[in-house]
C-alpha cells in the first residue's frame, strides 16, 4: 500500500506526460505482478465493489476524528472529498503496515461476508495503522471513489515500455470484464493473446471535433481547406444515442456501452438480431429509442437507462434500436484494418441480410459533392434529432481512442439562453472550497424560475470574481445551498430542449454549460420561460 | 459556576497545542464571570464599546482611531504592512518599527509613527500598546484600554516560532477580535523544520535531474521565512524583483537576511537555474516564469493542505507553510487571552464562531474586508490582481485592485459590515 499511496501522491505531483509515464514504469518495475493487476483494474475503472456503506464510514470517521458531526459536514463543504476529510481530520499515527494493495483489496472484498461489528473493528483498525496519505487512497478503494487523473492511455503506454509490447495491442487486451483475482499479469502481457475471453471488446475509435470549442464555429470553407477532397470523405449523422460494441461470437451475445459496462440485458429487444448474425461478428454502433420508425430525443432513451427492471411500460413507451455505423470483427476475423470503404461493404451485406432491419438498423451516407453543401445539409441536424455530421476518411482503418485525423465530428451550434444566477453550491475537487455549481433561471412574469444547472465554462479567474460575488450577496443558507441575490446573467448554451414533469420549469435541457458571463446584461434583460417553450418545437 | 467551569474542561481538553507561552500582562478577574458582557461590567455596558465595526474599519471613538481601516481616515493604527490591512490614504499612520521600510515602499510618502513592542501611546486617554503577533516582520496585536477595559485586535498571526518574525506573545483581555483564515480543523501545520526538510530535498532532487526550482510564496513574509531557512549548501538564491524589493526594505530596516540575488534581463539563466528562485503568486505561469523551463515549481501555503486548491494552482509541489495560525493554533491563542468575548473577522468565521460557542466561548461573526486581497487569505490569486513587478515608485498599488473593481460596487452595499450573533448571518 505505501508504494501505491506514493505513486498517487508522485503521479499528483507532477502536470508533465513524461513524468507520469516514468512515475508509472517506476511503479510497474517495483511491484508483484498481483499488485501490478490490482493497479491496472484501479487505473482502467475497475473499482472493489464497495462493501461498507458510505453513511457506516462516515460515522465511524467521525468517532475516529473525535470532532461534532457538523463540524465533520462542514468540513467537507470545504475539502469537497469525503476519502480526503476523513483522512485529514484523524489523528496522526505513529503505527505502519506492510501489507500490499494486494492484500488490502482482498480484506475489502472479504468483508463481504462480515457482520457489522466486525466491519467496524477492521475499519477503526485499519485507519490506525496508515499514514495520512496511505489513509487517503484506502479511503477512496473502501468508498469505491477511486478516480486519478492520469488517462489510460498514459498507463498503457508505461505498461507498453515496460513489456515491450504496442499499445493497441494492450489497449485491445484490457477492455472487457476481467477482474484482478483472475487475470493474470502473465496472460496480459505474453507474446500470442489466448484470447479466452469472448465478451471482449475492442477499443473504440472516438472522432475528434472539428471546433476547438462549441463556441468556435469553422465554416465549411475551414473545414474544406482542413480536409480536403470532399470524395475522400464519408459523411453520416452524427446520433445522439449510447454509443455501443455488439459482439456475437461462440454462439453468444454480447452488448458494451462505450464507458465499458456489459449492458446486454438492458437492450432484450437487441437480442434476436443479435442471435440472428453470423458467428464472430462486432458491430459498432449507436443505441437509441425509436418510434414508428424515428429516432427520439435521448431524455427518452435516459427514462430506461439506470432502470434495474425493465418494465413492460418502458419497453413500450421507449423501445430501442441500433443505428450500425461500422463492422469490426467479420467471421471470426478482426477487420479493424480494412479501409472505412470496406468495412463498409461488409457491414451492408450483414445488414442487408438481417431479418430485423426495424431494430438492425444502418447509418445513412450522406450525399453531397463539395463541403458548402454539407454545410447546408448540417443545418437539418436538429431537425433529424441529431447532433450534427460526422466525417470519415474513407482509406481510414478504424483505429484506438480519440485521434485526430480521420474521424471528425462536426456538431450543430448549441442552443442559448440569457439566465439569472439563483442559487450556488460549492465545488468539488480542485474546485472545492469555491462557489462553482450555478442554478440558473428565467423570467416567468415577474418571478425567476429555476431551469438549468450548469458547472463549467467559466474561467478560474471568472469562477473567482463570482465565487466573491456569492460570498458578499447570499441571501439565505440552506446546508451546502446558497440563496443568491439575483443579478449576475450568464449565456447558458445546450444541446437539446425536452418536456420534463419532473421540473417546476416544466423542461429539461440536455449539456447545459455557461457560454459566457454577460456582463452588459441586467437582469430584468434575461429571457423568458416562454421564450425557452418556443425552443420545444411544438 | 458550575456551567462555566465544565465549558472549561471543555475547552483545555480541545487543546492539543501544549506549549504556551506565559501571559504578559495578567489581569485580576478578566476570564468571565459570566459569559456575557453583563455581571461586573455594568458601568461599560451603559456606554458605547471601547472598540466598535464600523464601514472604514474597526474604530474607538473614544481615542478617535481606528485600527486596520480600509477607507482613508485621519488615524490609523496598523497591525502589519498586508494589502488588506495597511492601505493608503490615512493621514496619520502608527506602527511597529519593524514595519516602517515595508510600509514606505509600498504606500510611499506617509506621515508614519513608529513603535516598540510594549511601549504605549496615549490617544485622547486611550492607551495604545503593540505586542508580537508572529505574522511577519513587523507584525503586531493591538491593545487597547480605558479605564480598565482591555481590547485587543489580533490582525493575523500564527502561533508556531518562525525564527524570523518576534513571536506571537498572547495577551489578556477581555474581548479579542481574531482572525480565524485557518479555521477548520482539516487545517493542521506540521513543525516547520519538516517542511522546510522537504523544500531542501525538493531542491536537490531538481538539481540532480536538472530541473530549476521555482518556490511561490507571498512577498511579505513568506519569502523570507523560506529565505532563512534555506540549505545554502544547495546553490544560491534568487529573487523575483517584487520580493527583493521586500528584502531591500527590510535590510533597510536593520533585519539581517540571508544573501540573494536579484532577477534581471541581464541574469545569466543557466546560473540561475542551478539556484532556488523565489517568486511571487502573480509571476505564475507568466513569460518571466517560464524562461526558466524545464522547471519544477512548488507553491507554499496553508491552502496546500487540501488536494483540491494545490490542483487549482497546478502546482508541481504544494509545501503545507502558513504564517497563520492553524486550527488548534488559533483555539490556544483565544484561549489563552483569557478574553469574555471574541471576535472573528476573517476567515470561516461562521463555523469557527459556532465551534467556540459550543466549547464555551463567547464567539461573535463580523464582517471586515480582511482577508481579501492577501495571498494566504484567497484560495486564488488571479493574475494581475496580486503581486506585479514594481513600478518604481514603491506602490503596490495593483494588490488592492480586488477592492477598487467597480463590478461589486452595484446594488447592495458589500462594504457594510454588522456585528452579528455568531452563526445568525451569512459570511
Amino acid at each position: 500500500m505505501k508504494a501505491f499511496a506514493q505513486l498517487f501522491l508522485s503521479l499528483d505531483e507532477t502536470n508533465k506526460t513524461n513524468e507520469k509515464v516514468r512515475i508509472l514504469k517506476d511503479y510497474f518495475n517495483a511491484v508483484p505482478d498481483t499488485d501490478k493487476m490490482n493497479m491496472l483494474a484501479l487505473f482502467t475503472g475497475r473499482k472493489p465493489k464497495r462493501q461498507i456503506n458510505s453513511t457506516l464510514v462516515r460515522t465511524w470517521a467521525i468517532e475516529a476524528s473525535n470532532i461534532p458531526a457538523w463540524l465533520f459536514e462542514e468540513s467537507y463543504h470545504v475539502v469537497g472529498d469525503l476519502a480526503e476529510t476523513m483522512a485529514l481530520l484523524m489523528p496522526e499515527t505513529a503505527n505502519s503496515s506492510n501489507k500490499t494493495l494486494t492484500e488490502w483489496i482482498a480484506e475489502i472484498n472479504a468483508l463481504a461476508d462480515k457482520t457489522e461489528a466486525e466491519k467496524k473493528l477492521w475499519l477503526m483498525e485499519s485507519w490506525a495503522m496508515l499514514d495520512s496519505q496511505e489513509r487517503f487512497v484506502f479511503n477512496k478503494l473502501l468508498t469505491g471513489s477511486f478516480r486519478v487523473g492520469v488517462s489510460q492511455n498514459l498507463v498503457i503506454k508505461a505498461l507498453a515500455d515496460v513489456t515491450g509490447l504496442e499499445a493497441t495491442v494492450l489497449t485491445h487486451r484490457v477492455m472487457g470484464s476481467w477482474m484482478p483475482e483472475t487475470y493474470t499479469y502473465s496472460q496480459l502481457v505474453e507474446e500470442q493473446d489466448a484470447d479466452l475471453n469472448i465478451s471482449r471488446p475492442y477499443p473504440f475509435f472516438l472522432a475528434y471535433p472539428i471546433q476547438e470549442t462549441s463556441e468556435k464555429q469553422k465554416a465549411p470553407a475551414e473545414v474544406g481547406a482542413a480536409l480536403g477532397a470532399a470524395a475522400d470523405w464519408q459523411a453520416e449523422w452524427k446520433w445522439d444515442g449510447i454509443r455501443a460494441q455488439l459482439i456475437k461470437r461462440g454462439g453468444e451475445i454480447f452488448i458494451w456501452s462505450r464507458g465499458e459496462d456489459l449492458a446486454t440485458e438492458k437492450f432484450p429487444e437487441l437480442h434476436p438480431f443479435l442471435n440472428a448474425l453470423p458467428d464472430g461478428a462486432v458491430i459498432d454502433g449507436e443505441i437509441l429509442s425509436f418510434q414508428n420508425g424515428q429516432p427520439m430525443p435521448f431524455n427518452v432513451l435516459q427514462t430506461r437507462i439506470g432502470r434495474k427492471n425493465l418494465s413492460k411500460k418502458i419497453l413500450e413507451e421507449s423501445p430501442v434500436a441500433v443505428i450500425a455505423y461500422d463492422c469490426l470483427e467479420y467471421k471470426g476475423e478482426d477487420i479493424r484494418y480494412k479501409t472505412q470503404t470496406e468495412r463498409r461493404v461488409i457491414l451492408e451485406q450483414l445488414q442487408a441480410a438481417t431479418p430485423y432491419s426495424e431494430v438492425f438498423r444502418i447509418s445513412a451516407l450522406i450525399k453531397f459533392d463539395n463541403w458548402d453543401e454539407l454545410g447546408s445539409i448540417r443545418e437539418q441536424s436538429r431537425a433529424m434529432i441529431a447532433e450534427g455530421i460526422m466525417l470519415k476518411r474513407k482509406s481510414a482503418a478504424y483505429q484506438v481512442g480519440r485521434r485526430r485525423g480521420d474521424w471528425w465530428k462536426w456538431k450543430i451550434d448549441p442552443l442559448s439562453v440569457d439566465a439569472v444566477m439563483i442559487y450556488a453550491q460549492k465545488g468539488h475537487g480542485r474546485r472545492a472550497d469555491l462557489y462553482t455549481d450555478y442554478t440558473f433561471a428565467v423570467w416567468d412574469g415577474d418571478k425567476l424560475v429555476p431551469f438549468a444547472k450548469a458547472y463549467s465554462g467559466l474561467t478560474d479567474a471568472e469562477i473567482n470574481k463570482v465565487d466573491y460575488f456569492i460570498k458578499r450577496n447570499t441571501i439565505e443558507k440552506f446546508g451546502p445551498v446558497r440563496t443568491v441575490k439575483p443579478e449576475l446573467v450568464f449565456e447558458i448554451g445546450f444541446e437539446g430542449i425536452n418536456k420534463s414533469s419532473r421540473h417546476k420549469s416544466g423542461i429539461a435541457l440536455r449539456f447545459p454549460r455557461i457560454l459566457r458571463w454577460r456582463h452588459d446584461k441586467p437582469k430584468e434583460e434575461a429571457d423568458t420561460l416562454e421564450s425557452l417553450k418556443a425552443l420545444l418545437g411544438e | 459556576m458550575q456551567m462555566i467551569r465544565k465549558a472549561e474542561d471543555k475547552k483545555s481538553a480541545h487543546l492539543k497545542f501544549a506549549h504556551l507561552r506565559i501571559f504578559l500582562f495578567p489581569l485580576q478577574g478578566v476570564r468571565g464571570q459570566t459569559n456575557s458582557l453583563s455581571v461586573g461590567y455594568v458601568n461599560i455596558m451603559a456606554k458605547k464599546p471601547l472598540l466598535e465595526f464600523t464601514d472604514r474599519g474597526i474604530y474607538c471613538a473614544r481615542g478617535k482611531f481606528y485600527i486596520d481601516p480600509w477607507k482613508p481616515v485621519t488615524d490609523a493604527v496598523i497591525t502589519h504592512a498586508h494589502a488588506d490591512h495597511a492601505y493608503p490614504g490615512h493621514r496619520h499612520y502608527l506602527a511597529h518599527h519593524l514595519s516602517k521600510e515595508v510600509l514606505l515602499y509600498r504606500l510611499g510618502e506617509i506621515q508614519l509613527q513608529t513603535v516598540e513592542y510594549g511601549e504605549t501611546v496615549l490617544k485622547n486617554g486611550v492607551s495604545i500598546s503593540l505586542y508580537p503577533a508572529g505574522h511577519v516582520i513587523g507584525s503586531a496585536q493591538v491593545r487597547v484600554e480605558y479605564q480598565g477595559e482591555v481590547w485587543v485586535v489580533s490582525g493575523d498571526y500564527k502561533v508556531e516560532d518562525d525564527g524570523i518574525s518576534t513571536p506571537f506573545e498572547p495577551v489578556r483581555c477581555h474581548h479579542f477580535i481574531s482572525e480565524c483564515t485557518f479555521g477548520m480543523p482539516v487545517y493542521t501545520w506540521k513543525p516547520q523544520m519538516q517542511i522546510f526538510d522537504d523544500i531542501n530535498n525538493w531542491w536537490r532532487d531538481n538539481l540532480h535531474n536538472n530541473r530549476a526550482t521555482v518556490l511561490v510564496g507571498y512577498s511579505l513574509g513568506k519569502a523570507q521565512r523560506i529565505l532563512q531557512n534555506l540549505d545554502l549548501f544547495n546553490g544560491k538564491v534568487y529573487t523575483h524583483g517584487v520580493i527583493e524589493n521586500t528584502n531591500e526594505a527590510l535590510r533597510r530596516n536593520g533585519v539581517l537576511l540571508n544573501p540573494t540575488e536579484r532577477i534581471t534581463p541581464d541574469s545569466v539563466k543557466e546560473d540561475v537555474r542551478k539556484g532556488i528562485i523565489l517568486a511571487p503568486p502573480s509571476s505564475v505561469g507568466t513569460p518571466w516564469m517560464r524562461r526558466f523551463q524545464p522547471y519544477s515549481f512548488g507553491y507554499c501555503s496553508g491552502w496546500m493542505a487540501i488536494r483540491g486548491a494545490k490542483r487549482r494552482r497546478a502546482a508541481d509541489r504544494g509545501f503545507v507553510l502558513s504564517d497563520h495560525a492553524d486550527w488548534n493554533g488559533l483555539i490556544s491563542a483565544i484561549d489563552a487571552t483569557g478574553c469574555e468575548s471574541v471576535y472573528l473577522t476573517h476567515g470561516y468565521t461562521a463555523t469557527f464562531a459556532r465551534y467556540l460557542n459550543e466549547i464555551g466561548f463567547d464567539a461573535h461573526e463580523v464582517h471586515t474586508l480582511y482577508g481579501v486581497d492577501e495571498e494566504e487569505a484567497s484560495p486564488q490569486p488571479s493574475p494581475g490582481e496580486g503581486e506585479q513587478e514594481n513600478t518604481g515608485n514603491g506602490n503596490d498599488k495593483n494588490e488592492s485592485k480586488v477592492l477598487s473593481s467597480d463590478s461589486y460596487r452595484n446594488g447592495e452595499d458589500p462594504m457594510a459590515i454588522g456585528l452579528d450573533e455568531a452563526g445568525g448571518s451569512v459570511s
